[in-house]
């Protein structure tokens, strides 16, 4: 009997599918953000859990509009605002444990303050310093990473050698909506979920990556859908409400450090303010569309909440204020001192050891200093000094 | 104690003991990359690795060069000592980002406080008679990056030497093995590698009164050809291996020019924009005054890497290399 012959007859019986293929369902993102903020969960939030998280909002927003003042007036050479996205920033840096780590974007500046850096050393590099500032080590926060989403391998990196090494430390990594179309975006998550790294990823979508829209950025159903071609859970949250943020994180935290594996967050936010000082957002949204976000702040969200549930009195209310004050006033006076700088430090650490060809250009960088400085005090430059005392 | 006598071993062979001994020494290094672990490698170089030390210690990553070297580096941040393979040197272009805002400043812009002492391990060059994006020469892309170490072996002895101090260096090095010496054989103990120096300093090969071949990685062996034949027309040629391009050893390539007076750079590379540009600038900046005539390139072609077929009329071959020679100058002499 021929193959022709048979035809009728066949059933095909293909070799089993290649492993692993596992159910998509639990990984699947609700279909709405997660809220409790206005909802009936909101009555079993934990009252000193919100009064910390206000605190901690209100002085965020009062560092946004302190450094965006800064800005203006030339102390720093730009600053990424992240007013109206206060609650992922906190939330972010709350949900971690002090073993764990923290890898922001450039936008994240509260985040690491949140972490407890020093609100000064946390401008060093958008002040116009040449170095991050903070020791990453101290606080266990990487530095702000601009070129986007590469720092999110870096957490994924960090994660498994941690566990490689048995310590229960979990990386938390921020992006924003527009660094999810890199390409690292993509090897991060699918090198954690591989791996099962203790990462979890936070993905701030604040709607714009400086004036390009969500809707030019991806096709997918969401941001946190992502997550199931990768085989880690997606979670969708409303990024304004500091108190779902915080247990959503949470959560993927624990999910992280008990060995569950990575997870990817969404949390829906808006960018008030342009992408920096230096933006026009005038240019590619309109008023009324960031005034609707204006009535969905995060701050007062929190502030409904607690004045709701009898848990913010005036004496408190004072009190946060007076914090955020006395932080600002502080940031104020510091930032307006000039840093010392030492042109002669771009040389020290590039290497371990200069290479030969680097000690030749620090001789002369050197050499242009000491000119400099000896024309400055009245000197002839160069009389003297050299072997020949000759300059060309 | 008895001495084994040297036997001849491949540079494959003394890579893969490299990376032994270095995971033996110190449980920090890592080795990751695509196909490490049963495989050995697509070069057999982590041959046995992943058995020996466990597959956390050698680990087949998925297919994504960004990513592997983007892990390490955090891998790095938190104290190991990471080994990536990149499979070929034109397939390591998608970890070039990692490479030059992450891996070559992270020292620098923590102020020496986050270091990354990490190796990435890059098959490089041609003659093997690959398809395209097999051959490439990009150690002009890593050269031209502050931050990092570049290092490349031309002898057995010294791609074990070599890759253990680019380990050991607390600075990221990018170790470019060259491809067409994987096989190439030298009278090497194994039992009793060399001492372990730090990178940055070339080595003549061969001494010489008439000129220079100042060279590295895969013309090593080229250069050394042309310099035997050299001796018919009565050139006595010296042969300098740079075996680190960064840091860059000024000094044994200066003192070998200024005592033979001329200089011919060799590399596979493509000659403008590459290595030999900054060779020779660096030879005139300072041997001037004992220069007999102007240094000379003998490189690849600036052409996209030719196919298999052809690529014979690309590499610098023993005739190219001395009829540079013989456009030194020498009429001055007679």
């Amino acid at each position: 009997m021929t193959v022709m012959e048979q035809r009728g007859a066949y059933r095909p019986t293909p070799p089993p599918a290649w492993q692993p293929r596992t159910d998509p369902a639990p990984l699947l993102p609700d279909a709405e953000p997660y809220r409790v903020l206005g909802t009936e969960a909101a009555a079993h939030a934990d009252p000193e859990l919100l009064r910390t998280l206000h605190a901690r909002l209100v002085r965020g927003r009062r560092y946004n509009t302190q450094a965006t003042a800064l800005t203006k007036q030339g102390r720093l050479a730009v600053y990424p605002s992240s007013t109206g996205q206060e609650a992922c920033e906190i939330a972010a840096a709350l949900a971690l444990e002090e073993r764990d780590w923290l890898f922001p974007s450039y936008r994240d500046t509260l985040a690491v303050v949140a972490r407890g850096v020093d609100p000064v050393e946390a401008l060093t590099l958008l002040r116009g310093d040449w170095h991050t500032g903070y020791d990453p080590y101290e606080h266990r926060v990487a530095p702000l990473s601009t070129p986007l989403a590469t720092q999110l391998p870096h957490a994924v990196g960090l994660a498994h050698a941690a566990r490689l090494k048995g310590d229960d430390v979990v990386a938390l990594a921020m992006v924003g909506d527009g660094g999810t179309s890199e390409g690292d975006f993509h090897e991060a998550l699918n090198f954690a979920a591989v791996w099962q790294a203790p990462v979890v990823f936070l993905v701030q979508n604040n709607g714009f990556a400086i004036s390009v829209p969500l809707a030019k950025q991806t096709a997918a159903p969401s941001l946190a859908h992502k997550a199931v071609g990768y085989g880690m859970p997606g979670r969708l949250v409303d990024g304004n409400d500091a108190v779902a943020v915080h247990e959503v994180l949470s959560d993927a935290v624990r999910r992280a450090r008990g060995g569950g594996g990575p997870t990817l967050v969404e949390a829906v936010t808006y960018r008030v303010e342009a992408h920096t000082n230096a933006d026009d957002a005038t240019r590619y949204r309109g008023d009324a569309e960031v005034e609707t976000w204006r009535r969905h702040d995060p701050i007062d969200l929190l502030e409904r909440e607690l004045t709701d549930r009898g848990l913010l009195g005036e004496d408190a209310a004072r009190a946060v204020r007076e914090d955020a004050e006395a932080m600002a006033a502080d940031l104020r006076a510091r930032m307006n001192r000039d840093p010392e700088l030492d042109p002669m430090d771009l040389f020290a650490h590039v290497y371990a050891e200069p290479t030969p060809h680097l000690r030749e250009q620090r001789a002369l960088l050197r050499a242009e200093l000491e000119a400099a400085a000896e024309a400055e005090s009245g000197n002839e430059p160069g009389t003297g000094t050299g072997p020949e005392g000759t300059r060309r | 104690m008895t001495t084994v006598a040297a036997k001849p071993a491949t540079m494959a062979q003394a890579l893969t003991r490299a990376l032994r001994d270095a995971m033996a020494a110190d449980p920090a290094v890592h080795v990751l990359g695509e196909d490490v672990g049963a495989l050995g490698g697509v070069f057999r170089v982590t041959d046995g690795l992943a058995k020996e030390f466990g597959e956390d210690r050698c680990t087949d990553t998925p297919l994504a060069e960004a990513g592997i070297l983007g892990t390490a580096v955090g891998m790095a941040m938190y104290g190991l000592r990471p080994v990536v393979e990149m499979q070929f040197d034109a397939f390591a272009y998608p970890a070039f980002e990692q490479v030059v805002s992450h891996v070559t400043k992270m020292r620098n812009r923590t102020r020496g406080r986050m270091p990354l002492p990490l190796t990435i391990r890059v098959p490089y060059g041609g003659g093997i008679g690959g398809v395209e994006h097999h051959s490439d020469s990009s150690e002009a892309y890593y050269m031209a990056t502050p931050g990092l170490h570049v290092v490349t072996p031309a002898t057995v002895a010294d791609a074990y030497g070599l890759l253990r101090a680019s380990i050991a260096s607390d600075d990221p090095v990018v170790f470019l093995e060259p491809k067409r010496l994987y096989w190439s054989k030298d009278a090497w103990n194994p039992e009793e590698p060399a001492p372990v120096e730090p990178v940055g300093r070339a080595v003549v090969r061969r001494s010489g009164r008439s000129a220079t071949l100042i060279t590295y990685g895969p013309s090593l062996a080229v250069c050394m050809e042309a310099a035997e034949a050299a001796r018919a027309e009565g050139w006595d040629l010296e042969v300098v291996d740079l075996r680190s391009l960064v840091p860059f050893d000024d000094e044994t390539v200066c003192a070998s020019v200024r005592r033979t007076g001329r200089a011919v750079v060799v590399h596979e590379s493509g000659s403008f924009g590459g290595p030999g540009g900054e060779i020779a600038a660096r030879v005139t900046e300072r041997c001037f005054h004992h220069l007999e005539a102007p240094v000379l390139r003998v490189a690849g072609f600036d052409i996209p890497y030719p196919p298999p077929m052809l690529e014979r009329h690309h590499l610098p071959g023993v005739d190219r290399i001395l009829d540079a020679v013989g456009r030194l100058q020498w009429e001055a002499e007679s």
